[in-house]
């Protein structure tokens, strides 16, 4: 059935394996994507939603990079929100709510739509390795696919067991199989695995809600889009989702189940996530808040299933039914599916490089949750990362890899094969160093030129991010050279409670009052001309606003991160024997020879070494 | 350490020397020499002059005075090189000064203040080596140096934590790790149902960490105090044994003895370490009513030196205290030394023990405590050094105790001091920022500075750390 021998081939189809056999098959290599289940592709197995505070940063630069999920996420949005608008541009966070079931179907159909690529429906039960290296995959039927190299995205699969109150069963997802054979085919290969967990909310029958007891929580009124491409457009008209809160007689409903619950009476041993904790851990660990935010989210334009956003649990359904009977609104509740925890392998990152193959294995390459990770846009990012990379390790080409100041792409592999990580990893602004240069406006500017070179984009998106870039300069610049009337501008400073001018000064200087924004600065007679003059979009007047009120911090930021380049262009030989280096300390030496970093600055990150082994590492590397 | 800043350091090793050589070398260390050095041909101007400076020609040695702004602290050498004609193969500058500490810790400290960071273990010779000065067979040699260096760093600032540095800098490290907690929950988690701060707490955050820092900042003239030794005066009248004392503490004949009263003319200094506490041992010219003009300028100096000291040891002469009398008039004495000095510790010592019987020792024993009974009391013999080793426990012992120290907190060290200031500086700016009412990712950006700065001292606070303390104190997740 298989007797040609493919580039690339993924197993699994999420987010990751998505954008990893896309980018794969769009870069001219010969894909197959093999997945357990066809019907499933794309599926948000969580909340329907993408992007969010530093997700949403995540998701514009996959899109810029040429990945799919911005597209399909625009493509089957129902409503769109711009987190932290309040704050400065580098906090702004796109949020998308998704139809669920038309966001699978888009995936399948952008993927269908890609020449290159192949589908194939089973199970792989094992990867074919010759030699140290990766050269294709085992199915259950026992057929056997080689390729030049395999992407591994298993999600939750690897021996997924699913937990609901007392109960469990081997399952990768409700009412889908465990994969079973690869983890310990990997172990014996000289892997080391590990255990984490994950849980998910009930979902329930919209129409036995109560809605008018709840908050509605619309959409934003002007609506935006993750995509910079005009392959989508923003969102016309918007689907509202609710906000409830659960009450100390839901609490002790709760607490009635805990000897049940499988969190508590040690039967799950591995670690959730702390930032997205179920309704029993909320409760037990913040005994004294008396009630929990619940959203209620659509799970489509026309389903009416919905996502109970805030319960996350693995208590016996009898206690999740009985506790939501008494929230809010949900009196009359039925359920669709009761939520569930699940356990899954995965494999502890520190053993990837930061091309997110594996050190061990040539040409295998992990993706998504097998890392550790938790969210499907930190999971997309991965697979486009090792996507890319297989295909320019077979044209024995550099490595693809993005620096922490450039992408939080960048932060997201550094961090995971720098440090790996003890619960489900999730990225938080907070993560990235030089957060303020790697905003959502700007990820063209930053990583389209890229992917034009890549091969994974055309010119043509090129011309687009160029116009951008010089249209919004020339804006600039026009404001620091042109003065306004100070009679004027004062009309405009007194409207706005700003301090009033006593002369004609560059209209910069008053744009750079944090009173003063760009539709403020657009009353003003010579900015009006200058726009009718230059037909301008939205985002390059959003780049100039940015530009003018940020420009110091943007520059302090830019300093900083160029200090840190002087360490990332010292490089760390391969396989470099750091236990002979006799002046670094115990611990570091330890560190270093299994985290083998490649370059000082990645050496400096890494928990136990300390700046003065970074100068004796400094000095062995001759500067 | 890799950054390319110009950083300054003592040259020569530590402790006190006939001179002192401190470099400054980087990019910046004509600039900064320039704003504290007169050439002594340039007297008239009364202060420094950059234009003056760039004329002295390069790898010249001038003669001249440092200054901190109007002050000067001493009359130095100066030695241009400029780059890449250097050790280091930067701009250097090299400060022969006089060798006391004080004076070390003078120049390098307005070295800082004039934009210079402290270099690290090392940080020389490493710099020398990036620019090529040095072949790489001397790596090794190198990197060794650095790791031993850094270890000895380590191990004093080890030493250092003692008492209430420590816990002031883990207060300090907490205080910012919370604000730096609120600052991130609020833009990582502005969805989340959580209490945000308000501006007025946050500010309130902010001023008490500056206060700390500051009150820390501030101690390091009293660190300073106990890098060049704590001052102990021994005082008493003349041929008690003051110098006889000093001696057996010293265990060398520094002070000249003799049987003739008033043989120690003017204060003689030294360093003695006990159980790692540096100790200045102050001996003084024997104080009593005199017509001799010199003698009684000694004694002014003894009352004065007795006042720079922390501590003071009032020493008798136990022979001369066989009388009742004698014994109500040597009380009489030890009020007024505690009169005089009513803030430093005062330690009797009852010297020549072995001039007396054990019964006449107990004598006088009896009734100095049972008249003055907060007088603490030692018996020693200084010529037979018996009694010595009692006298050099009580020393660290009162120093222990904290009796030395008004303040609890003690920054000795110049690399903390210059992170401190950093810090502080860095601080100042997020205050600036809220009171702007500027958006908080901006304001983390010096958060981020002030605790890197700390980080030297405290150790860094991580992503990883700011998340689990917010994790831990605030209820995150849908």
């Amino acid at each position: 059935m298989f007797d040609k021998e493919y580039d690339v081939i993924v197993v699994g189809a999420g987010h990751a394996g998505g954008e990893a056999a896309a980018v794969s098959a769009n870069m001219g290599a010969s894909t197959l994507l093999v997945t357990m289940n066809l019907e499933t592709i794309g599926q948000m197995s969580c909340n329907p939603a993408m992007g969010g505070i530093a997700k949403g940063q995540i998701v514009r630069e996959i899109d810029a990079l040429g990945g799919l999920s911005g597209i399909v996420s625009d493509k089957s949005a129902i409503q769109f929100k711009m987190l932290n608008k309040s704050k400065g541009p580098a906090m702004w966070s796109p949020r998308t709510q998704n139809d669920r079931m038309r966001f699978s179907e888009e995936w399948r159909l952008q993927l269908e739509a890609i020449p290159l690529l192949d589908f194939y429906q089973e199970m792989v039960s094992g990867l074919i390795v010759e030699n140290g290296k990766a050269v294709g995959v085992r199915t259950s039927l026992g057929i056997e696919i080689r390729s030049k190299s395999v992407v591994l995205t298993n999600g939750t699969f690897l021996n997924g067991l699913i937990h609901i109150g007392d109960k469990q069963f081997g399952g990768g997802r409700a009412g889908e199989r465990a994969s079973t054979g690869i983890t310990g085919q990997l172990v014996e290969l000289g892997f080391e695995s590990g255990r984490m967990k994950t849980g998910t909310p009930p979902r329930v029958d919209g129409r036995s809600l109560d809605y008018s007891k709840m908050e509605p929580q619309p959409g934003d009124v002007d609506t935006s889009k993750f995509s910079y491409s005009n392959l989508t457009s923003s969102l016309k008209q918007q689907r509202d989702c609710h906000m409830t809160y659960t009450s100390p007689e839901v609490h002790n409903l709760l607490r009635e189940g805990f000897d049940r619950s499988p969190m508590f009476n040690g039967r799950i041993q591995s670690l959730g996530p702390r930032y997205c904790p179920s309704i029993e851990d909320k409760i037990d660990r913040f005994a004294d808040k008396d009630r929990h935010q619940l959203f209620v989210e659509p799970e489509g334009w026309n389903t009416c299933e919905v996502y109970v956003n805030g319960f996350s649990t693995s208590l016996p359904e009898d206690v999740q039914f009985k506790a939501l009977r008494s929230v809010v609104g949900f009196e009359k509740v039925k359920f669709f599916r009761p939520g569930y925890a699940i356990e899954y392998d995965y494999f502890p990152p520190t053993q990837l490089k930061h091309t997110l193959e594996t050190k061990l294995v040539d040409g295998l390459y992990f993706a998504g949750q097998i890392n550790g990770t938790t969210g499907y846009e930190e999971a997309a990012s991965q697979g486009l990362m090792a996507g890319i990379n297989a295909v320019r390790k077979i044209r024995e080409e550099e490595p693809f890899i993005l620096k922490r100041d450039e992408a939080y792409i960048g932060v997201l592999v550094d961090d995971l094969i720098t440090k790996g990580t003890e619960e489900p990893y999730r990225m938080f602004t907070s993560r990235a160093e030089y957060r303020t240069l790697l905003r959502q406006d700007n990820a063209d500017l930053r990583l389209t030129p890229r992917a034009v070179d890549l091969g994974i984009i055309t010119d043509e998106a090129l011309k687009r991010v160029d116009r951008k870039a010089t249209e919004s300069e020339k804006m600039v610049q026009f404001l620091r050279d042109t003065s306004y009337d100070f009679k004027e501008m004062n009309n405009l400073l007194v409207a706005k409670g700003s301090k009033e001018v006593t002369q004609n000064d560059k209209l910069f200087k008053v744009f750079s009052r944090p009173q003063i924004d760009l539709e403020d600065i657009k009353t003003i007679s010579q900015v009006k001309t200058y726009l009718e003059d230059n037909d301008l979009d939205n985002d390059i007047l959003e780049q100039v606003e940015v530009h003018v009120k940020y420009a110091g911090y943007i520059a302090k930021e830019k300093d900083n991160a160029d200090k840190l380049h002087r360490l990332e262009n010292v490089k760390i030989p391969p396989n470099y024997d750091f236990k002979s280096i006799k002046s670094l300390s115990f611990e570091a030496r330890e560190k270093l020879t299994k985290i083998q970093p490649v370059t000082v600055s990645q050496a400096s990150r890494i928990s136990g070494v300390s700046p003065s082994d970074i100068s004796v590492l400094l000095v062995h590397m001759g500067r | 350490m890799y950054k390319n800043d110009t950083i300054v350091a003592l040259a020569t090793p530590a402790g006190t020397g006939a001179i002192a050589v401190i470099r400054l070398s980087g990019p910046d260390a004509h600039v900064i020499a320039g704003a504290i050095f007169v050439p002594a041909f340039a007297k008239a101007e009364p202060t420094p002059s950059q234009e003056t400076y760039n004329h002295l020609g390069a790898n010249t040695v001038t003669l001249g005075h440092i200054y901190d702004e109007n002050r000067v602290i001493d009359e130095v050498l100066l030695t241009k090189f400029v780059a890449p004609r250097s050790y280091t193969g930067e701009h250097v500058v090299e400060i022969s000064c006089h060798g006391s500490i004080y004076i070390q810790q003078e120049v390098i400290a307005v070295c800082l203040k004039k934009g210079a960071r402290m270099a690290q273990a090392g940080e020389f010779t490493l710099q020398a080596f990036l620019n090529a000065k040095m072949d790489l067979s001397q790596a090794e040699a190198v990197a060794d140096l650095i790791a031993s260096e850094s270890e000895t760093a380590h191990q004093i600032a080890i030493q250092q934590m003692r008492g209430g540095f420590s816990g002031e800098l883990k207060d300090l490290r907490s205080q910012l790790l919370n604000f730096a907690s609120l600052i991130e929950l609020e833009l990582d988690f502005s969805e989340e149902d959580v209490a945000f701060a308000n501006r007025d707490d946050l500010r309130k955050l902010l001023s008490t960490s500056q206060q700390t820092l500051r009150k820390l900042i501030d101690s390091f003239a009293l660190g300073n105090v106990l890098k060049t030794g704590i001052p102990v005066a021994i005082v008493g009248e003349p041929n008690v044994g003051k110098s006889t004392l000093l001696n057996a503490l010293l265990n060398e004949d520094k002070a000249i003895v003799s049987d003739i009263a008033g043989t120690t003319r003017d204060a003689i200094e030294d360093e003695i370490n006990i159980e790692g506490v540096r100790f200045r041992l102050i001996d003084t010219a024997g104080i009593r009513e005199t017509t001799d003009a010199i003698e009684g300028m000694g004694i002014e100096r003894s009352y004065a030196k007795a006042e720079q000291s922390k501590l003071v040891l009032y020493l008798l002469d136990a022979t001369q205290l066989n009388t009742s009398p004698r014994i109500m008039h040597c009380l009489l004495r030890i009020q007024l030394m505690r009169e005089k000095f009513p803030d430093k510790p005062l330690v009797v010592i009852l010297n020549k023990l072995d001039q007396i019987t054990g019964l006449e020792h107990a004598e006088i024993t009896k009734q100095i405590s049972t008249k003055s009974p907060d007088t603490i009391l030692i018996s020693l013999s200084a010529k037979s050094r018996t009694g010595v080793e009692e006298l050099k426990t009580a020393l660290v012992q009162s120093f222990n105790s904290g009796a030395l120290s008004q303040d609890e907190s003690i920054v000795s060290n110049a690399r903390h001091y210059d992170a401190l200031q950093q810090a502080y500086s860095s601080l100042i700016e997020v205050q600036e920022g809220i009171e702007n009412d500027i958006s908080s990712e901006f304001l983390a950006i010096d958060i981020r500075a002030t605790a890197e700065s700390l980080g030297i001292i405290t150790g860094e606070i991580t992503n990883d750390e700011l998340l689990g303390n917010i994790f831990s104190q605030f209820c995150i997740g849908k």
